[in-house]
């Protein structure tokens, strides 16, 4: 087996593991950065695709700015569950 | 024992489900237009030299213009959703923080350019510039620098549109050669960057907006 079909198969095995424990996870705190993990393991795959264009963009607007827009409404919801108790 | 029966059958509809959409990707027909080839043919006319940006700034400019409008439009509908009379005092963040963000910021402007720049010739271009433009945005509102968004003013809102109207300007003046964004061969190259320019500085306001009109600082009550 050569080694880019290994790192293929761990890529793709990494990105269904981050995307099932994206969705699994009790911790919302934790499911956030897993998703930002998810994406950037999706950036490493459009990668290997060949589209860099798409990879710049997941890279970008997938892991960055989402994952920022989700950390953000985690803290918005526990200041809120801070303030309410 | 109904829970697990359930559970059981949902189970076995999704993998069916994915079987199936597994074989209609394997099922189907070869394309019968080879695009790239098209693409590459009509390289020569396109004014850039990558043909990424050559098919979504001129071979389907006109799918970039309506995706831009429809972002803009996302932008609008959060503004009337989510604007406040008066934007609340960002709260200050940690030194480090603060001077990570001041030291990272105009780097990530120049990124941003270098992406727009870059464009014409490698993988690049307005959408990526304009998600970095955003990025930096967002870790300057992050770490206390910039205040969230209450009602934009002029200025922004022209900033905001300014993108999507150049875009829409070109496309009109060019509706006198009788088809929608076929830009004459000589001048492609420069409308392209003039286009991108524009796109990026609207794209990159449009998205830090929905984080900044979104976001509630710390201490808001939401």
């Amino acid at each position: 087996m050569s080694t880019s079909l290994a790192f293929d198969l761990l890529l793709a095995a990494a990105l269904l593991w981050s995307a099932w424990r994206t969705l699994a996870t009790p911790d919302i705190f934790r499911a956030a950065i897993l998703f930002i993990v998810f994406g950037l393991l999706l950036t490493l795959a459009w990668a290997r695709l060949a589209a860099p264009d798409i990879a710049l963009a997941e890279a970008a607007i997938g892991a960055g700015l989402t994952g920022a827009l989700l950390l953000d409404a985690v803290g918005a919801l526990r200041a809120r569950r801070d303030s309410a108790l | 024992m109904i829970p697990l029966l359930k559970r059981a059958a949902v189970i076995l509809a999704a993998a069916s489900f994915a079987g199936a959409l597994v074989f209609a990707m394997l099922d189907l027909p070869a394309p019968g237009v080879h695009l790239p080839a098209a693409v590459e043919a009509n390289m020569a006319a396109s004014g850039v030299a990558h043909p990424v940006t050559a098919v979504l700034l001129n071979f389907r400019g006109y799918d970039t213009l309506l995706e831009v409008g429809v972002l803009l439009l996302a932008l609008l509908g959060v503004l009337a959703v989510g604007a406040r009379a008066t934007p609340p005092a960002p709260a200050p963040g940690e030194p480090v923080k603060r001077m990570f963000a001041r030291l990272a910021a105009p780097l990530m402007v120049l990124v941003a350019v270098y992406l727009l720049w870059a464009g014409a010739i490698q993988p690049g271009g307005a959408f990526q510039a304009g998600a970095v433009l955003g990025a930096a945005a967002v870790l300057l509102h992050l770490t206390g620098i910039l205040p969230g968004w209450g009602a934009p003013g002029l200025r922004l809102r022209a900033g905001l549109a300014a993108g999507f109207l150049i875009f829409l300007v070109v496309a009109g003046a060019l509706l006198a050669q009788g088809a929608v964004l076929a830009y004459p061969p000589a001048q492609a190259g420069r409308l392209i960057l003039l286009i991108e320019a524009g796109l990026t500085v609207s794209l990159g306001l449009i998205l830090a907006g929905l984080f900044l009109a979104l976001s509630r600082d710390s201490g808001d009550e939401a």
